[in-house]
Formats: C-alpha cells, sequence, structure tokens
C-alpha cells in the first residue's frame, strides 16, 4: 500500500458537531491524571472567571483526532491504521475550550513526504465554536504529523 | 499561588512529579480519548507489530505531564500553546491484580524563555522513563497574569 502524494492539499470540511460535556471533561481529566479543580468544579472554574469546566490542555486531540479520521479512513489516501505513529503534537488555544462548547474542526493536510517505504503526513485541525446566528469563533488549532511506516519498517 | 510574571526568570524550576501508570489508566485513556489502537492495550497485538509490548499513548504522556504546569499557572485555561515530539515509547508493564505500577514517568519542568510584552513564560518539560527522554521539545506556553 503507498501513500497518495496528492493528499497534500486537500481539506476535509467541517462535518458533525461535537457537544463539549462536563463528564467528559472530567472524564478526560481524570485519564490523564488531571487534578486541578477547574477541570471537575463548576464553582472553582467559575471562580477563575471561566463560564463552566475548563477543558484540560490536550482536549481538543478528541476532536482532532476524529477529523484525521476522515483522512485515514479515507480509502484514496492509502493508509493503514494499523502502521501509524504519531510523531509529533501541537495545540495552540485561541481560547480555552469550555463545558457547552460545541466545536466543529476543519481538516488540512499542509504536507506528504516519503520517508523510506512509508511517509511522514502533517494535518491541522482548525476548531472552532459554533456561535448563536450560525457564527464561528475559533477556538484552537491543533497540529500533529503521523509516520505511516512502509512495509518491513 | 499562581506566579506572576514579574516574579519569573529563565532557568527557574518549576518542580516535578512522578506518574505511575498502569494497563488499566491506558484503558481508561483509550476510552476518554477515543483512540483505542490496540497496541495501546493488547499485547499479541503489540508484538505483533513488532513493538516490545504494550506502549502508552503519546498523546496519555503528552496529557499527563502538562498537569505540572497547570497546577503551576493555577489555571490550565493559562497553557495557550502546548507541543512535544514523540521520540520513545513508555512500555507498560502487565501488573493487573497486584497494585505496582507497570511504568513510572518523571516530569520535570523550568522557565524556557520569557516574552514581556505577550506575558507570556514557556516552560520547557522533560519527560522521562527508562532513563531516557520519550518526549522532546515538549513546551507550554502560559499567560500569566
Amino acid at each position: 500500500m503507498t501513500i497518495n502524494p496528492d493528499l497534500q492539499g486537500r481539506s476535509y470540511p467541517a462535518a458533525e458537531v461535537y457537544d463539549v460535556g462536563r463528564e467528559k471533561i472530567r472524564e478526560f481529566a481524570r485519564a490523564v491524571k488531571a487534578t486541578h479543580p477547574a477541570h471537575f468544579d463548576v464553582d472553582a472554574a467559575q471562580g477563575l472567571g471561566h463560564p463552566d469546566l475548563v477543558a484540560p490542555p490536550t482536549f481538543a486531540i478528541i476532536i482532532a483526532q476524529r477529523a484525521d479520521a476522515q483522512l485515514i479512513e479515507d480509502p484514496e489516501a492509502g493508509i493503514d491504521f494499523f502502521r501509524v505513529v504519531h510523531a509529533d503534537q501541537r495545540f495552540t488555544h485561541h481560547r480555552p475550550i469550555f463545558a457547552g462548547d460545541r466545536l466543529v474542526a476543519e481538516l488540512h493536510v499542509d504536507g506528504v513526504r516519503a520517508m523510506g517505504g512509508g511517509a511522514m503526513i502533517t494535518t491541522r485541525s482548525e476548531i472552532f465554536a459554533l456561535t448563536d446566528g450560525d457564527g464561528r469563533e475559533p477556538v484552537a488549532t491543533t497540529k500533529s504529523s503521523i509516520l505511516v511506516r512502509g512495509e518491513g519498517q | 499561588m499562581s506566579p506572576t510574571f514579574e516574579e519569573l526568570s529563565v532557568g527557574q524550576d518549576i518542580g516535578g512529579r512522578s506518574i505511575e501508570v498502569t494497563r488499566q489508566d491506558l484503558v481508561k485513556y483509550a476510552g476518554a480519548s477515543g483512540d483505542f489502537n490496540p497496541i495501546h492495550w493488547n499485547e499479541t497485538f503489540a508484538t505483533g507489530v513488532e513493538l516490545p509490548g504494550v506502549i502508552a499513548h503519546g498523546m496519555f504522556t503528552m496529557g499527563a505531564a502538562v498537569q505540572l504546569v497547570s497546577d503551576w499557572a493555577g489555571d490550565p485555561a493559562a497553557v495557550v500553546d502546548y507541543q512535544t515530539r514523540f521520540t520513545k515509547p513508555v512500555l507498560v508493564t502487565d501488573t493487573t491484580g497486584t497494585g505496582d505500577a507497570g511504568a513510572v514517568i518523571d516530569v520535570s519542568g523550568a522557565v524556557g524563555a520569557l516574552d514581556a510584552d505577550a506575558r507570556t513564560a514557556r516552560v520547557d518539560l522533560t519527560v522521562v522513563f527508562g532513563g531516557q527522554k520519550v518526549l522532546m521539545k515538549a513546551q507550554a506556553l502560559v499567560r500569566l497574569a
């Protein structure tokens, strides 16, 4: 299986809406062993000036990996999920993610580079919150590189 | 108490912590994140793809390491940018039923740079497992009061 070089520059539009729930923030926070009260206690979060529970700094990976799945599962891409290794990751928060946010992600394939028999693919998700009146507010930009190992790598 | 920008200097230590990891933690992270790649919970599958055994999600390690920064900053929302490269796997031994850790990750942090205009501090994290750095260029940008 070979990676389709024409992937570079491809975009996948925002698909499903991700509703950020309080219990999901608490579950994710426990899963990364976070203990800060702003993830668990609404009063504590509001005491810091936030509207609701604050998601941990890497929470956006849930939305970003859902967006990435569109690419990985795209039969035209030629990516074998079981040969994917996560190489790097970056989160840039334009504002924090809060419980109650309704988020969508646009996926952009920024780079495809052959590496041995495999490829390094760089993707970027632009994550927006839906606002009243069909508006979109920028929330986070996530970037990740995945290495798709070739045969015998 | 949260640090203020004025009291910081480059090179300042922000402390450290050890993170104990079990196979159950990886199952919890898989469920919470939606990343069910079997290399993170199935030994037979992991060794079948030439890994030494079950390894932690890179995103588990990245997510757990930044808690040191969230707590130091006093508000997790102060972390405005966070990045890393994943360089080595964290191999998690099966200790099911024993109460022992399957791996221990050591995290420490120091102020790497200060930006007076933006009032941000870059915290550089050192994340070590088994004597080797597992994250490289693990940097969190923190906005301070």
